[in-house]
């Protein structure tokens, strides 16, 4: 009888010790300590990036008042429109001549740091990358006071040459000009230190053998030095694809989309439409319009690096 | 191919002589190896060679030209580096046609000469791998490879096999030997295994603190050292050293080592040594080979003598003994039949025929 009585608790006991045990185990594991060390970024995270992403997919299938669904009506409108197809071909323009220019303007400037001695490389390497630390709406704030048409340092300085002045945000063309010049002199910094970086881990005897082979400088740069750093040019060019595509800062102070909507990038557009003109679906749907563009772009550039691999 | 020759050749960085006016000719077709302990500016030499490190006086030349303002690539020479130095991101052909690609020789040349350094270098079935996708061995006959093709006036080699290991260091010497037997073209070859220097080189070069110590064929610095870094750098284990003076014992020669043992000099030793100082400190050196086991070894000019060694050392077919001496440890190697044992006294011979004597305070050999 005693035993019989037992029985039932010597279960409940085995049961509850095995759970403890199975959880000690799983506590134990290297990727659940791992999950959860990661778990405040993985809420931050879904918080603030997954969550806006799923209410701005929501938000751009309503009506301008937000009151009825409208499916894909606002990204219909939008093809219809001739100013969405010229901010298109603007961010376009704009994202892959900056980067195409900062790429080349940083890859230039980190040989020359590369080959100035340890000792000054230091103090060259802290002024270039002024630009890029000091706040975009900031510095770009100097860079329309030197654009300005009338007394800026720019046209004055022109104006002894017989130049000018030059209408810098007023022309289209010159206001394209002007902000792809101020982007490239701001994004121009992590390329170089990106690239520097990556220059300094080329093996000096590569460059030796080459030499020995018969390669010139050029020879030397183009058979050695690029192939060696391409995975490193390829992850910089697509951040700074994705990031300049969707800059907002720069345009906004230095144009704000003008003249005549000509410098509009998509998330100047997106905030003009849907904060200023109070129309938030369409401001939406307009700022999802870049991510299938630099989704397609990522794919293209991360499978060539996953296919390289590491050759070292 | 081309003979190479250096002249009064210095290295300085800021303060510092790393290389200290050498003077060197290598004859066309000869395998020199310049070897030496590291710092002692062997590299640094081989790279004023290559033309990838400015000298800083002196001259260089390569098929009697003077070279000392040519680029690398205008020197008509092939290197072969410590660490490979291959392109990751070119297959094993490219790497290896990389040189004549960039002299734009027609591709059907490229291709057999590519073909037939591979064969050469039995590589053929690796023609298209990447050289990660290769083993350090086959990395270096890649290396080797690259440099055969281009067909130059001299090869460099820059501590080729460093990174083998014990094995594949002696198989990858036998095939330099060999590739070099094949092509006859002058090389130099710089390493700091002596081991390496006595079995590749027809010369060797050895090289102390920026100075040549020596040049000569690999037995000739074995048998004949010139100087006491030499007698020890060459020969493993390395040649013993015991303090000794000369002493006129009943009119004849001896070399005393302690204050009970002396031994008697041979004729040819003793007619040699007659003239040198009885008060000068000297150094008796010895190749552990000529303190051999008395049951074994006898004759003129050999004298035997009691020893307890402390440590032995079975290699199978030579057993090496290490005993004191003098306040100092002497080598000694006997037959493994003589079973010698740690702590046991061990009757052993000492070949005075081979023996060298040192100026202790200079070093040089007597």
């Amino acid at each position: 009888m005693v035993d019989v009585a037992i029985q039932p608790n010597r279960a409940n006991r085995t049961s509850a010790t095995r759970k403890r045990a199975s959880l000690r185990n799983a506590l134990k594991r290297k990727s659940t300590s791992a999950f959860f060390m990661t778990l405040p970024l993985i809420v931050l995270v879904a918080v603030l990036v997954i969550y806006p992403a799923f209410y701005s997919l929501h938000l751009a299938t309503l009506n301008k008042s937000m009151q009825r669904y409208v499916g894909f009506s606002n990204f219909t409108f939008l093809f219809t429109r001739e100013t969405f197809w010229l901010v298109v071909k603007q961010s376009c323009i704009f994202a892959i001549t900056a980067v195409i220019f900062k790429a080349l303007i940083g890859f230039i400037v980190a040989h020359f740091v590369h080959n100035i001695p340890a000792k000054g490389q230091r103090k060259w390497r802290g002024m270039l990358l002024v630009p890029w630390v000091i706040p975009p709406a900031m510095s770009t704030l100097g860079w329309l006071w030197l654009f300005d048409p009338s007394y800026s340092a720019f046209n004055y300085t022109l104006s002894f040459f017989g130049i000018g002045p030059i209408p810098w945000t007023g022309d289209a063309d010159w206001a394209r000009f002007s902000v792809i010049l101020v982007n490239v002199w701001y994004g121009m910094p992590f390329f170089m230190i990106m690239y520097l970086a990556s220059l300094k881990s080329v093996p000096d005897q590569l460059y030796e053998a080459a030499a020995i082979d018969g390669a010139n400088w050029w020879q030397r740069i183009w058979y050695v030095t690029l192939p060696m750093m391409r995975n490193i040019i390829a992850i910089t060019t697509l951040f700074s694809l994705i990031v300049t595509f969707a800059n907002f800062d720069i345009v906004r102070i230095l144009t704000a989309g003008g003249p005549l909507d000509k410098t509009h990038l998509f998330a100047t557009w997106a905030f003009k439409l849907g904060i200023e003109s109070s129309d938030i679906p369409l401001g939406a749907s307009v700022s999802l319009f870049m991510v299938p563009i630099l989704a397609v772009a990522a794919i293209f550039i991360l499978r060539d690096i996953n296919k390289r691999g590491n050759e070292a | 191919m081309a003979d190479v020759t250096l002249r009064k050749v210095v290295k300085r960085y800021d303060d510092v002589e790393a290389v200290r006016g050498i003077d060197l000719d290598i004859p066309d077709h000869e395998f020199v190896v310049l070897v030496g302990p590291s710092g002692c500016g062997k590299s640094t030499t081989l790279r004023m060679i290559a033309g990838l490190e400015d000298i800083s006086d002196g001259d260089i030349m390569i098929g009697g030209d003077i070279v000392n303002d040519v680029p690398p690539k205008d020197r008509d020479i092939a290197m072969v580096f410590q660490n490979y130095a291959l392109y990751p991101h070119m297959t094993v052909a490219e790497n290896m046609s990389f040189g004549l690609r960039l002299k734009h020789y027609p591709k059907a040349e490229i291709k057999q000469r590519v073909t037939e350094a591979a064969r050469m270098l039995d590589i053929t079935e690796l023609i298209d791998r990447k050289p990660k996708q290769l083993s350090g061995g086959q990395r270096q006959r890649v290396a080797m490879g690259r440099a055969i093709v281009r067909n130059p006036k001299v090869f460099l080699f820059d501590e080729p096999l460093s990174n083998l290991d014990a094995k594949l260091r002696v198989q990858m010497r036998i095939e330099i030997k060999k590739v070099h037997q094949k092509v006859r073209t002058t090389t130099v070859y710089v390493t700091h295994d002596q081991v390496e220097a006595m079995t590749l080189a027809d010369r060797v070069v050895v090289m102390n603190n920026g100075r040549i110590e020596q040049v000569g064929p690999p037995n000739e610095l074995y048998h004949k050292p010139a100087t006491r870094f030499v007698a020890s750098f060459i020969g493993s284990p390395a040649m013993n050293f015991v303090p000794c003076r000369l002493e006129d014992i009943g009119g004849t020669l001896h070399v005393r080592v302690t204050d009970t043992l002396a031994f008697p000099l041979p004729g040819v030793r003793a007619s040699r040594y007659n003239s040198v100082s009885r008060d000068t400190k000297l150094l008796l050196g010895l190749r552990p080979e000529h303190v051999a086991d008395a049951k074994f070894n006898s004759g003129a000019g050999v004298e035997t003598f009691d020893a307890t060694p402390d440590v032995i050392e079975p290699m199978g077919m030579e057993t090496f003994v290490y005993f004191p001496l003098a306040g100092g440890q002497v080598c000694g190697r006997v037959n493994p039949a003589v079973d010698a044992r740690a702590g046991a006294p061990l009757r052993l011979a000492v070949d005075l025929n081979h023996m060298h004597l040192l100026n202790e305070a200079t070093g040089a050999v007597i």
